[in-house]
């Protein structure tokens, strides 16, 4: 695995804000963040609201043009003069079943689409054969085809889009809170499914997520993100029984837990506060104002993320 | 035990249907629980479980189109079903509150906080003009909302989700009602907001010692907070018990199900098992068990029979055929 | 082995007399047992959805039935009465004068002695006007050519406002902003103002082939539809722009953007099909407001050209014999009155019926 599928090197999303009459200030949405993904690997991100995982995972794919910092897939850049061809390697999953899919359009056109606007099937029949076999993939039956999307139950909603997104054949696709609109029975349905379309076509994820244990279950490596800024990655085991940084341990000790006994034993850090906006953002480290061990120095300067051993990477000045 | 009678809520085989253009969405169908007072009752269930629903008929606050068809719900004793609008408007906020999802949305955006706060002390007690604003003052620092003299003026947009919820905390308290009825309090909430306001939940609760029914989807915030915990699907009750029974000892086939496709903390990277099949349409109800189509030990006699709900032990009841299934083949030495 | 010797290990045989139940009933269910239990519903598109809920409304049923009277009228009348509009009536060939304002189902003198002698003459539903001619015919007529210049200059709207209010909401930023002010600008032109100078200038610098049927409308038709393609669009496009603008924020128009599609791609086949139902109604109630329109301008005299009769030019000549012959002017504003409302209804029914926030 000599070089990553996807790498992201110091993207900024910042978007100007107009307060007060004619001025701008920039929200600083995304703030030089860096990753990478690998080959058939599930990197999940999580955060909370405001943090900016949705944002990086937009920009990643150009959907906003990002501020500064460049995107590199297999090694070559993208840019808007390559994204259409990139577009067929880098597909995305979006969060609410409910708007994602045109309500115009029948299952057999919302998967087709890809299809059509990159010229991948010679003629009518082929593209029927390869929308039936992305139906299949994702269990939906043939007689769905001709159906509208309203139709279907919220599960069955995610389940069309993922074919959607899979019909260019993408090796990375950006699961932007896939299942975070579905009911509990339904998201173990559509995890399974992620997770044996990724053994078998050998997919990339970066799996945006707010539910920990979810992520934790599906992702190798997990992103920690804080106000536009990663603040720990790691494996995802390691990053749950080792926790480093102040703010992945108290996100941690603050998910329910469906287990009496493990989630009352606990000792819960409780953060006071709220999370700044982001239009006004802390000097230094973003999280100090609610870190229980913030010093002089995480208000001076943002720490930058340094390795802690093993690919486990923090940013912090005192952990 | 205490007396039925003495019960602070008694619910007696509710029924609430919606009467829809589409025909009659039967939400709730034959539920029956009580409420100690100082007890944390978790409702659990997915959408279109009826759980909702419930919390609503007990406050008589459905949509337009609902109505309750059958049953009772008895406080200290009285129906509340037959209570007239002048009666329900004496219990709701009084006796009874109830805080909602969305703090977003639950707050009028044009009036201060401190207004809408007033509004709740000054109807339901007698404290008027600088005592019911002492009062104000009190609530928002029982909710842990500092420099309240500064926050009354403010107008909800001007607060963080998290404020907004503790306002409505505040509001929900500040008659110092016997039942607080919870709905799905912390889902629109971040995780580190989520646990403020759970931590603050169960602390007033402690000081307080109202009852406490908590209506919620999400497995964790159960565990963590409730005694007893009521799981539902399709209108009707599933089983009931303490927390452990329902975790450790399920018995009914959809909280297995439940708790089957949920990652386990023993072991996170175990595959997942889901529940097959979409979410009960409520305009079709099946004639048997509600969740038998999507069950996998299905029975013949699932089908056609709504399983009753049986005594597991002292703090465990489950209505599944499944539990009659054991018994009997236990008995004929199957 | 008897049935009730089991108390303590298992605490439901208590509670239930488990002698009732047999083996059969534990053996699994198959899967067709089970799905048979759940149904997926009938589908319906959005548009199916939508008619039947048109179709429950009473008012847009009757306006749609009164519309489709009309319609049939307009058409078919002309087959059935043996007059003209623009024929002077006349019996065996001789110019009838007598029978000039004559009350409807009455027949003039020279008429009746027709008659008498055995011939035979249509009635005159609607009476004549001062010019001899059957008044009935001239209300189809007029209602035709009212109908159509509603119509027609409704699609000019529709066209030029669609494709400009779709591209400004569309490229949003300055472009939507240059874009709508100009709109501002257009929007505070005195519209009938420019349609008077615009046709008396028309007059005297168009000169149409006669015959054709821009030569019977004449210049002041042309002006009206040149006006309402410089003007009229504006309403329209603010519209389209609004729906535009709402419809964007949609995550589907993000999903087609990350698919790959182009801007172009995105108008047409995600946008524009969502507008679909604003559009139709926004322009089934811009056609009442075209004839509307037309009506006044033939009422102040700047109508279409004589002979050619509109509903309002009806009415304007009706004004001058009004206390004598009342009913000339009651049948044009009656027609015109009926196609009003019943487009206005239909279009408020149609609304009613397609708004998706509306669903229960």
């Amino acid at each position: 695995m000599s070089e990553p599928l996807v790498e992201v090197r110091n993207l900024k999303q910042y978007f100007p804000v107009k307060v007060g009459f004619g001025r701008t200030i920039p929200l600083k949405a995304v703030d030089d963040v860096s990753f990478t993904v690998n080959e058939g690997e599930t990197l999940g991100l999580v955060g909370e609201s405001g943090c900016g995982k949705t944002t990086a995972g937009r920009s990643l794919l150009r959907l906003y043009k990002p501020t500064a910092g460049e995107v590199l897939f297999r090694g070559e850049p993208v840019t808007d003069r390559n994204i259409t061809h990139m577009r067929k390697q880098m597909q995305m999953v979006f969060q609410d079943p409910y708007s994602s899919l045109d309500p115009r359009m029948t299952v057999e056109d919302i998967i087709g689409e890809p299809l059509d606007v990159h010229h991948l099937c010679a003629n009518r029949r082929e593209r029927r054969e390869r929308i039936l076999e992305l139906m299949s993939y994702v269990g939906l039956n043939a007689e769905h085809a001709r159906r509208y999307a309203h139709e279907f139950s919220g599960g069955q909603r995610q389940r069309i889009g993922i074919a959607r997104a899979l019909a260019v054949d993408p090796k990375f696709i950006v699961c932007d809170e896939p299942v975070s609109a579905l009911d509990v029975s339904i998201q173990a349905q559509v995890i399974n499914m992620f997770e044996e379309l990724q053994e078998k076509l050998g997919v990339a994820y970066l799996f945006i997520a707010h539910d920990l244990l979810v992520v934790h279950h599906i992702s190798n490596r997990i992103a920690v993100m804080y106000l536009g800024k990663i603040v720990e990655i790691a494996d995802s085991d390691e990053l749950n029984a080792h926790p480093i940084h102040p703010y992945t341990e108290s996100l941690l000790s603050a998910v329910p837990i469906p287990d009496p006994d493990v989630t009352r034993a606990r000792q819960r850090i409780i953060l006071e506060g709220d999370v700044p906006s982001p239009l006004h953002r802390p000097s230094g480290c973003p999280f100090r104002t609610r870190c229980r061990y913030a010093t002089e120095q995480c208000a001076a300067e943002c720490p930058s993320l340094t390795d802690r051993g093993g690919g486990h990477e923090v940013a912090c000045w005192v952990k | 035990m205490t007396a039925m009678s003495e019960r602070l809520l008694s619910v007696q085989d509710l029924h609430t249907s919606f009467f829809t253009d589409a025909g009659e969405v039967q939400a709730v169908n034959g539920v029956s629980f009580d409420l100690d007072p100082g007890e944390i009752l978790g409702i659990v269930g997915e959408s279109g479980s009826g759980k909702s629903v419930t919390a609503y008929s007990i406050m008589q606050i459905l949509a337009d189109t609902g109505r309750i068809t059958g049953g009772r719900v008895l406080f200290k004793g009285q129906d509340l079903s037959r209570w007239s609008e002048k009666q329900m408007l004496n219990f709701r906020g009084k006796s009874c509150s109830i805080i909602f999802q969305d703090p977003m949305t639950s707050l009028n955006p044009v009036f201060t906080i401190g207004a809408q706060l007033r509004e709740a002390v000054v109807l339901h007690t007698e404290r008027r003009g600088r005592e019911a604003d002492e009062r104000v003052k009190e609530l928002l620092e029982l909710v842990g909302i500092n420099e309240p003299e500064k926050r009354m003026k403010q107008y909800p947009f001007e607060h963080s989700g998290g404020m907004r919820q503790r306002v409505m905390i505040a509001m929900a308290l500040a008659c110092e009602p016997d039942i607080l009825i919870a709905d799905e309090p912390t889902t629109a909430l971040d995780v580190t907001i989520q646990a403020q306001i759970l931590e603050l939940i169960q602390s007033l609760q402690k000081k307080m010692g109202m009852a406490v029914i908590l209506v919620t989807h999400d497995l964790g915030v159960i565990a963590d907070m409730c005694d007893n915990i009521i799981v539902m699907y399709g209108g009707r009750i599933c089983e009931r018990g303490n927390a452990r029974e329902i975790f450790y000892n399920p018995k009914h086939e959809y909280t297995k199900g439940l708790l089957r496709s949920i990652p386990m903390v023993s072991n996170m990277k175990k595959k997942l098992v889901p529940i097959s099949g979409t979410p009960i349409n409520m305009l079709n109800l099946p004639q048997g068990c509600a969740f038998c189509p999507r069950c996998d030990a299905a029975m013949k006699i699932c089908l056609t029979q709504k399983p009753e709900e049986l005594v597991i032990n002292q703090d465990h009841r489950a209505a599944c055929w499944m539990n009659v299934k054991n018994a009997y083949e236990e008995a004929t030495g199957a | 082995m008897n049935l009730n010797d089991i108390p303590e290990k298992n605490p439901l045989s208590m509670q239930l007399d488990l002698s009732k139940f047999s083996g059969e009933q534990f053996s699994l269910a198959t899967e067709e047992e089970k799905q048979q239990q759940d149904v997926m519903s009938e589908s319906t598109t959005f548009f199916k959805d939508g008619m039947r809920k048109l179709f429950k409304n009473p008012l847009a049923v009757m306006s749609i039935i009164l519309l489709a009277v009309i319609l049939a009228t307009i058409i078919f009348a002309p087959l059935v009465v043996p007059y003209r509009y623009e024929e002077i009536l006349s019996v065996e060939g001789k110019r009838d004068k007598g029978a000039k304002n004559l009350a409807p189902f009455t027949y003039s003198e020279l008429e009746q002695r027709y008659i008498e002698k055995g011939g035979e003459r249509f009635p005159h539903i609607f009476g004549t006007d001062e010019q001899c001619r059957d008044y009935f015919i001239r209300v189809v007529y007029g209602t035709r050519i009212s109908l159509f210049i509603g119509f027609f200059a409704s699609i000019i709207v529709l066209i030029i406002g669609m494709l400009y209010g779709s591209i400004s909401g569309y490229m949003g930023g300055r472009v939507d902003l240059i874009m709508m002010r100009i709109v501002d600008i257009i929007y505070s032109l005195p519209d009938m103002l420019m349609i008077i100078l615009l046709s008396v200038v028309l007059q005297e610098v168009l000169q149409f082939k006669s015959g054709t049927l821009l030569a019977k409308l004449g210049t002041n038709m042309v002006s009206l539809f040149i006006v309402f393609g410089l003007l009229y669009w504006v309403g329209m496009a603010r519209l389209i722009r609004g729906q535009i603008l709402s419809i964007k924020e949609n995550e589907y128009i993000l999903a087609a953007r990350s698919i790959g599609a182009k801007p172009g791609r995105i108008i047409r086949k995600h946008i524009l099909p969502n507008c679909l139902s604003v559009i139709i109604i926004s322009t089934a109630l811009q056609i009442p407001s075209a004839i509307f329109t037309e009506s006044f301008l033939s009422f102040v005299g700047i109508g279409v050209k004589a002979p050619m009769p509109s509903l309002g030019s009806l009415a304007n000549s009706a004004r001058e014999g009004l206390q004598s012959y009342p009913y000339k002017l009651v049948f044009p504003a009656i027609v015109i009155c009926l196609i009003v409302l019943s487009l206005n209804l239909l279009g408020d029914g149609l609304r009613d019926a397609f708004d998706p926030k509306l669903k229960r």
